[in-house]
């Protein structure tokens, strides 16, 4: 069984290294490059808490392997804000309506959001929840998480009509 | 996972290649079904050839009596066709249905049928619609195509390439949904076209979807929700298992049929 040259970006910095061809993407991202704030929930592509982006998609990284994302980028819940900058709209927004319990499904939830947001998705809070179907929050705590991906996508829907 | 040798072929011909030269490969589709599968040990193949870089398996072309998807078209590209939300917007919206977002920005076409889940949607949307599938080496109707649980016609060293649904007069795809799984307690596909009623069904049967000559004939008779209250679905030929009995399966074929032709006769 031979090693794989891989190469991909992670948030936005080159990733270069030798892998064996049934490592996960998320092993990839946690084990290899220490990016453990993408969790593993459930393992088994259900809860969603794995979600990043690869390319402009929302995808479980428990449920791919790290050589289905060679040559593609892949943004983590570490790429959206610098550790010292401000926070990115959406985990500004989890903080403000308290989008989060024991904080666990969050960089999923957020992530997931995240594609919505690049698509410029409009949406009502049913929407949202609908579109939240791949990730689960074991607290229930889903208004405060609804409530502020909601305001997200309309806020940002304001702006990109200001700008026009 | 165990270990495997990793391929990336760059066209169908060399896939096939690939293939044929390995006697325990498999192909990787978009790997919602598969990885699963691998993590649990249930396969363990010695080498997998990876088909999300060749450019001749995606895309959806519509002529006009047909759209034709290739294989390795993601579930939520059929979801936002705009071709397919014209021609067939039961088959968006069965689409845009399968499992859950993130699934559906990896999970193929090609795979679903390929896997023939007996619980997957697209084995009914394939019935109903009439399907032809294209391989590697021919073209097989849908019927022919699905062969049992789990279970297709293919040959080991053929690959799906792309799928051809014929366009309806009309058509409706309601599901059961299982809340975990999301995959169909019970799907039903309904669809009229030149005349002929279609009613295919998944989640239900003991060899996979299946065409329910019963409902067909009924609403062949009168295309009507009323039509549907005096058929008996037989429950001897459906699964039973911990989410659901034979005679509840049969129940809600029967449902979910009425909730399908209501939806088209609406329409009208």
């Amino acid at each position: 069984m031979s090693s794989y040259d891989l190469q991909l970006t992670v948030n936005g910095q080159p990733v270069s290294l030798l892998v064996e061809p049934q490592l996960l993407l998320v092993q990839l991202l946690r084990e290899h490059l220490a990016l453990t704030g993408t969790h593993v929930g459930c393992d088994t592509a259900q809860c969603g808490a794995c979600t990043v982006l690869v390319g402009d998609r929302a995808i479980k990284a428990c449920n791919m392997l790290a050589v289905q994302a060679d040559g593609l980028s892949v943004t983590t819940i570490e790429g959206l804000s610098a550790k010292a900058g401000p926070l990115h709209s959406l985990q500004a927004a989890f903080k403000q309506h308290h989008g989060l319990q024991c904080g666990f499904c969050t960089p999923g939830m957020i992530m997931s959001a995240c594609e919505l947001l690049q698509n410029g998705v409009a949406a009502d809070e049913r929407e949202v929840a609908a579109a939240l179907d791949g990730n689960l929050c074991r607290c229930t705590g889903y208004r405060g998480i609804v409530a502020a991906i909601t305001e997200t996508l309309a806020a940002a829907q304001q702006d990109s009509r200001g700008a026009v | 996972v165990a270990p495997f040798n990793y391929h990336r072929p760059g066209s169908v011909a060399e896939a096939v290649a690939l293939l044929s030269a390995r006697s325990e490969g498999k192909l990787l589709a978009g790997g919602q079904s598969l990885l699963p599968t691998l993590r649990l040990r249930l396969a363990a193949p010695t080498d997998l050839i990876d088909l999300g870089h060749i450019a001749e398996l995606r895309g959806i072309r519509a002529t006009a009596d047909e759209i034709s998807i290739g294989a390795m078209t993601r579930h939520n590209d059929v979801a936002a066709s705009r071709e397919i939300a014209q021609a067939i917007p039961a088959l968006a919206r069965l689409a845009g249905h399968i499992g859950d977002r993130q699934i559906r920005n990896l999970g193929t076409l090609g795979g679903s049928l390929a896997n023939n889940d007996p619980a997957a949607c697209y084995p009914a949307a394939a019935l109903g619609l009439a399907a032809t599938i294209r391989t590697s080496r021919r073209s097989v109707a849908a019927h022919e195509f699905l062969r049992g649980m789990y279970e297709t016609c293919l040959d080991p060293d053929e690959i799906v390439t792309s799928v051809s649904f014929k366009i309806p007069s009309k058509a409706a795809y309601l599901k059961f949904m299982h809340p975990a799984s999301r995959f169909a307690l019970v799907g039903v596909f309904v669809a009229e076209r030149a005349g002929e009623v279609r009613v295919a069904v998944t989640g239900a049967g003991l060899r996979g979807a299946f065409r329910s000559q019963a409902l067909e004939s009924a609403l062949q008779h009168s295309f009507s929700v009323e039509s549907i209250d005096a058929v008996a679905p037989d429950a001897e030929e459906l699964s039973s298992d911990l989410h659901a009995s034979a005679d509840y399966r049969a129940h809600l074929i029967k449902v979910m049929a009425r909730r399908a032709v209501a939806q088209m006769t609406a329409a009208d």
